[in-house]
């Protein structure tokens, strides 16, 4: 079977395959032959594991997330369904400002869908986000982990931020958006959450 | 144009001068001398005053060295920042004087800036690289975007110097640990398990250090320990430099800072290039480590591309970030 690949990440490639008659992505992390196999292995298997684990659950709280058909553990790799739309990082910086602020209002609703079950993303990126059928779809949840404290819901709006500052510096108020989507939804204190994000930045480096 | 630059943000104190042929950079002298401590970490204090006690005599020695005499010099450079305070301010007040006396212009310049640019002003090849710069307190993965240097990953603790310096401590090892660390590694055998801690593109390394040292007091193998934190910090550098290169789409990658005279992380770091078809950068270890001549070359192009500072605007910045500089001699 002749497999298209549509992206190669930095950890994995997602291909374009069948699968029982379907058109699926398999996302297949690929083994890093400069880290020891004792390493990697660990990694490879661990990582796919709990993307899966993430995915179905944040799935069954409402994210929009592609449909698990598959999973193989030793070889790393997931099979999903196909999403036809469009990244969120390809089209951020080209809609009007009208409608950035609807879909950051959306991106952030999402975000404390996955919050609020305590599930953390680790990599919310607008290249992790998918528009289809005017649902934000989150895919690549391969660094991300269950954890109820607030500051790993904070680290997690952190690597988003940094993420929107480097590659939609321009339009640096999708993030107040984005947070005020996350603050209407997020059941809980919502500032706690919001003001980590502060303290992790002036926690980094030279701040 | 010829530059002077004074290098001092932390334990070396450095005094380069460089040259410009067609866009790139000609260093003729780069004379280092770092302050090491006789017992424990850094002292800024200390440090500061061993600075001062060595860079009129360094200026001199750079200056015959590279053959120009004191009035061929177009401009004097110095690191603004970021570092230690009390270092800062001794390597500012030598180029403040420099500057003065000689009467010529002066330029403070970003530390972590100058890393990068030593790479593009000195290795063939080498344009728009991801830039992984690891020394004792930095750690971060630096690339070109909109206009800037952005950092786009970087330890959320310690840097990785700090971390392997920390650790050598603990086992009595004296400063710099990194290379005794990396001597003691090749005769790791067994990998003993650590914390691989990444969150999108940052690092952590503080976790890890606590698990070390407990395998240290637990009487594992030092070897082994060795072995196992350099196989794990350094595969987690790897990972998160691949993640920026992925991200920003760019195919070299540049080595900088101290830990990168390390042969075990430029091994992994060559090795994800190859992999990713993209070109692996080193520049020679005395423009990895903290240096002159990387001051002065960022100096020179900043002056070329129009910028002036007065004497005024050449106060010292301890926590001048890599994202603050505007980039205005690139397109």
């Amino acid at each position: 079977m002749t497999k298209k690949i549509l992206y190669r990440g930095a950890e994995a490639e997602i291909q374009l395959a069948k699968h029982m008659g379907h058109q699926v992505v398999q996302k297949r992390r690929i083994k890093k032959t400069y880290r020891i196999k004792n390493i990697d292995d660990k990694l490879v298997s661990y990582r796919t594991r709990e993307e899966a684990k993430l995915m179905t659950e944040a799935r069954l709280h409402g994210v929009s997330i592609p449909i698990i058909y598959d999973v193989d553990l030793e070889n790393g790799v997931i099979t999903m369904e196909y999403l036809k739309g469009k990244r969120i990082k390809d089209i951020l910086n080209k809609i009007s400002e009208k409608e950035r602020k609807r879909i950051c209002n959306k991106i952030g609703d999402s975000i404390a869908r996955f919050h609020n079950s305590n599930i953390i993303h680790g990599d919310i990126t607008t290249s992790n986000m998918i528009l289809m059928d005017d649902k934000i779809h989150f895919i690549d949840f391969g660094l991300g982990e269950k954890n109820s404290e607030i500051e790993a819901k904070g680290v997690d709006l952190h690597v988003l931020m940094e993420a929107i500052e480097s590659t939609h510096s321009k339009y640096s108020n999708c993030f107040k958006y984005i947070l005020d989507g996350y603050r209407k939804e997020y059941k809980g204190n919502s500032d706690y959450v919001i003001n980590k994000i502060d303290e992790i930045v002036k926690r980094g480096r030279y701040r | 144009m010829i530059s002077l630059g004074v290098e001092g943000t932390a334990h070396t104190i450095s005094i380069g001068i460089v040259d410009d042929t067609r866009g790139k950079c000609k260093v003729l002298s780069n004379i280092i001398k770092i302050y090491r401590p006789e017992k424990g970490g850094i002292h800024p204090r200390e440090a500061a005053n061993h600075h001062a006690n060595y860079v009129a005599d360094l200026i001199k020695e750079s200056i015959k060295k590279s053959g120009v005499d004191f009035k061929d010099v177009d401009i004097i450079s110095f690191s603004r920042g970021p570092g230690l305070g009390p270092c800062l301010r001794t390597a500012a007040t030598a180029a403040r004087a420099l500057s003065l006396s000689l009467e010529k212009p002066i330029m403070g310049v970003n530390h972590c800036v100058a890393h990068l640019e030593i790479g593009r002003g000195t290795l063939a090849g080498c344009k728009d690289p991801v830039l992984l710069y690891t020394s004792g307190a930095n750690t971060q993965v630096i690339a070109f975007a909109e206009g800037k240097y952005r950092v786009f990953g970087e330890t959320l603790d310690i840097g990785i110097g700090n971390c392997l310096d920390k650790f050598g401590r603990t086992i009595g090892l004296d400063f710099p640990c990194g290379p005794k660390i990396e001597e003691l590694a090749k005769n790791g055998k067994q990998y003993l398990e650590l914390p691989y801690s990444i969150k999108g593109m940052d690092i952590a390394f503080s976790g890890l250090l606590t698990a070390a040292e407990h395998y240290y007091k637990n009487g594992e193998k030092l070897e082994d320990i060795c072995y196992s934190i350099q196989e794990t910090t350094f595969a987690a550098l790897t990972e998160v430099t691949e993640r920026a290169m992925a991200h920003t789409d760019k195919y070299e990658v540049l080595l900088g800072g101290g830990v990168a005279a390390n042969k075990r992380l430029r091994n992994m770091v060559n090795t994800m290039a190859s992999a990713r078809e993209a070109c692996f950068f080193v520049p020679s270890k005395d423009l990895c480590v903290d240096n002159g001549a990387m001051i002065a070359w960022l100096g020179l192009l900043m002056y070329n591309s129009g910028l002036r500072m007065s004497i005024e605007e050449t106060v010292i910045d301890q926590y001048f970030r890599t994202d603050m500089v505007d980039v205005s001699w690139r397109d």
